[in-house]
């Protein structure tokens, strides 16, 4: 059995386990409803999950995602506001300008040789004084087509809602997965998070992958923020503060390692879904308070930290003997 | 003191930069005048807004030579805040609120450099799980609700008066000096370079790197547990959701400012704490001179891309680079075939 699957495995097992001992209290919870809106409540960050994944994958990290989805909500709501555009060409104008966004901090990150880290929290900066720029209040969007966009949905078995937006969130990760794990590009982005030294020997366009992988990261973060605009209705610069931080533990509990070089697309839908599961439970629960939510969540990043490590070591040993 | 004071020069400039840039929006920006027992007037305010950040760039800069990174200062403060509230509540008084309140500090910079010392754990991995349930932690002490409190020894901590000058900028005043000290008039600031340097390296010259990663850590806890108390005393509460949100970046910042490479090696304290003042007076700038405060974080982005171009290796190796080539080709007119190829 490969060892690198294990902590892909341990994550679905995880999630199974919790859904089963959530049935077993609350036997409502295994319905198509609530799978519904698990799927629909967490769709925007399951889309910046995707691009997080890329990002931490070639051993980088990108803190500028939550900023960019305020900033994609204020600017589609205060374009649509002010001018009588339709909302296609803003989204197309949006994703536009935030894919730009991200090359220009991965070419930032490349030509400056500066950690990731300090790059992208300039940009984390940059995106939401740009969004306090344009508004500092909640602006609401009524286009009708935002309408269309929020009732569209498929009515499950069981009067469960698979939304848009749900759709959407899952065809962000079969997208990754094809990226990361069936394209020349991916296999570049592992390259580059097994070691870039390696990686520059092996013939990789070090500077071109990197630009790409943070240009992917801003556009997914960009569509997370068209999602997170149909679902609230509203722009708000304050919005969404903080998602960065959401997007990276769901990779990590996703199974992939934080340095890079290891894990899988699929493993961050499952990490996504088991920090939404956990609110879901708390929700069921009732008596619980919220701030379980953030515990529980530093438990699991934990628990999938020290599991990393101690298979870290057992393949080492193996390499080793 | 001359090759302290060139070494702070970049970040004394730049400070003085920002504060003439300031003055020019704000011509009264810089008086200071009696009011009472106490001295009033922006540059004071500064020295008092800017505490906790100083504070925590004070430890940060430790974490940070040793080539690590401490994010979970913001929550550790949003937990010893919670704590200090809790003591005062229930009536255990200032003296158990105050130990208390360092002692979480130090537990939480101890849980920190466990995992990254014995565990060996990425520190920007390690400390991210205590950013996300630090503050998860807090709201449990506080329940959920912003604990208030009357207490006038706390209070004290965050808006009391010294000898003219707020007793908080006494506090990162003081908490510096003592921390220049300690590492400078002892090994401990070259043991620490060494580890952020090269910890293999080090290791094997016989240097004690877990203690040594623990205590730095657990000082990073400590001045985490210090601004906490500064927060909550001038707010006379406790609110775990906000007391410290996204400090951790701005204590970052002011490293970085501070010229201390977040590549670890070496570093200087003060440098680290005239950054803090830099960041305050932007802050505090922005606010006087009449721009929107909306435009802080804008110009705050412009400052730290601009600093990293400055700081950048790259930048270095070019220019470096440039007059290595020249030497080559100096040298390799004059005597050719004898540079070493071997090179590993």
């Amino acid at each position: 059995m490969n060892v690198r699957r294990l902590p892909l495995y341990a994550t679905i097992a995880i999630f199974l386990v919790a859904y089963l001992l959530c049935w077993l209290q609350f036997p409502n919870i295994l319905s198509t409803r609530v799978v519904g809106n698990l799927l629909t409540d967490n769709a925007y960050l399951g889309i910046a999950a995707v691009g997080m994944t890329v990002v931490i994958l070639s051993g980088g990290i990108d803190l500028s995602v939550g900023s960019v989805i305020a900033f994609a909500g204020v600017f589609i709501a205060v374009l649509l506001r002010d001018t009588g555009l339709h909302p296609l060409p803003v989204f197309a104008l949006l994703l536009g300008l935030t894919t730009a966004f991200g090359a220009a901090q991965g070419a930032l990150i490349h030509a400056l040789a500066m950690p990731a880290f300090i790059v992208t929290l300039a940009g984390m900066f940059l995106a939401r004084g740009v969004a306090y720029l344009l508004t500092l209040d909640s602006v609401p969007i009524d286009h009708p087509f935002f309408e269309t966009l929020q009732k569209a949905y498929w009515l499950m078995p069981g009067k469960g809602r698979l939304t848009l937006l749900g759709v959407l969130m899952l065809l962000c990760v079969a997208g990754g997965m094809l990226l990361a794990h069936r394209t020349r590009f991916g296999t570049n982005v592992f390259a580059i998070g097994g070691g870039q030294g390696t990686a520059r020997m092996m013939g990789v366009p070090i500077g071109r992958t990197t630009v790409l992988i943070y240009a992917f990261s801003g556009f997914m973060a960009g569509l997370a923020g068209i999602a997170f605009a149909i679902y609230t209705a509203a722009g708000y610069p304050l919005a969404t503060v903080g998602v960065e931080l959401n997007a990276i533990a769901a990779v990590v509990i996703g199974g992939t390692l934080l340095s890079g070089g290891s894990g899988t697309v699929l493993g961050t839908l499952f990490g996504v879904l088991t920090m939404g599961l956990i609110q879901t439970y708390i929700v069921f629960d009732g008596t619980l308070s919220s701030w379980w939510t953030k515990i529980v969540i530093g438990l699991l990043l934990f628990l999938f930290i020290v599991l990393q490590k101690g298979l870290l070591r057992i393949g080492q040993l193996q390499r080793t003997a | 003191m001359t090759g302290l004071l060139r070494r702070v020069a970049p970040q004394l400039l730049t400070l003085l930069a920002v504060l003439v840039l300031v003055t020019i929006f704000f011509p009264g920006f810089l008086s200071v005048g009696v009011s009472g027992d106490r001295l009033v007037g922006s540059p004071i305010d500064v020295l008092k807004r800017g505490a906790p950040v100083a504070l925590l760039a004070i430890g940060m800069t430790l974490v940070i030579a040793t080539r690590g990174i401490d994010l979970s200062v913001g929550a550790v403060m949003a937990i010893c805040g919670a704590s200090a509230a809790l003591a005062i509540d229930q009536g255990w008084g200032l003296g158990a609120a105050i130990p208390l309140a360092l002692a979480a500090g130090l537990l939480c910079g101890l849980w920190n450099g466990f995992l990254v010392a014995v565990l060996g754990i990425q520190p920007i991995v390690a400390t991210l799980i205590l950013m996300v349930a630090g503050r998860g932690i807090a709201q449990l002490i506080t329940e959920g609700q912003i604990l208030t409190f009357s207490d006038p020894g706390l209070a004290f901590l965050g808006s009391g008066t010294v000898l003219g000058l707020p007793a908080p900028a006494w506090l990162w005043i003081g908490a510096g000096i003592v921390a220049g000290l300690v590492v400078r008039r002892t090994a401990l600031g070259l043991l620490i370079e060494s580890v952020g340097v090269n910890l293999r390296a080090s290791r094997l010259a016989g240097v004690n790197s877990t203690v040594l990663l623990l205590t730095v850590y657990m000082i990073s806890g400590l001045c985490a547990a210090l601004a906490g108390l500064i927060v909550t005393g001038d707010i006379r509460g406790a609110d775990a959701n906000n007391a410290g949100l996204w400090l951790e970046l701005d204590a970052i910042l002011a490293v970085a400012i501070g010229g201390t490479s977040l590549l670890g090696g070496r570093f200087s304290i003060l440098a680290s704490l005239i950054g803090a003042m830099v960041i305050q007076s932007i802050n505090t700038g922005i606010l006087l001179a009449g721009f929107p405060p909306e435009f802080n974080l804008v110009i705050k982005a412009a400052l730290v891309l601009l600093i990293l171009m400055l700081q950048s290796p790259r930048l270095g190796d070019l220019a470096a680079g440039m007059s290595l080539r020249r030497r080559r080709a100096d040298e390799a007119a004059a005597a050719p075939r004898v540079l070493p190829e071997v090179r590993q």
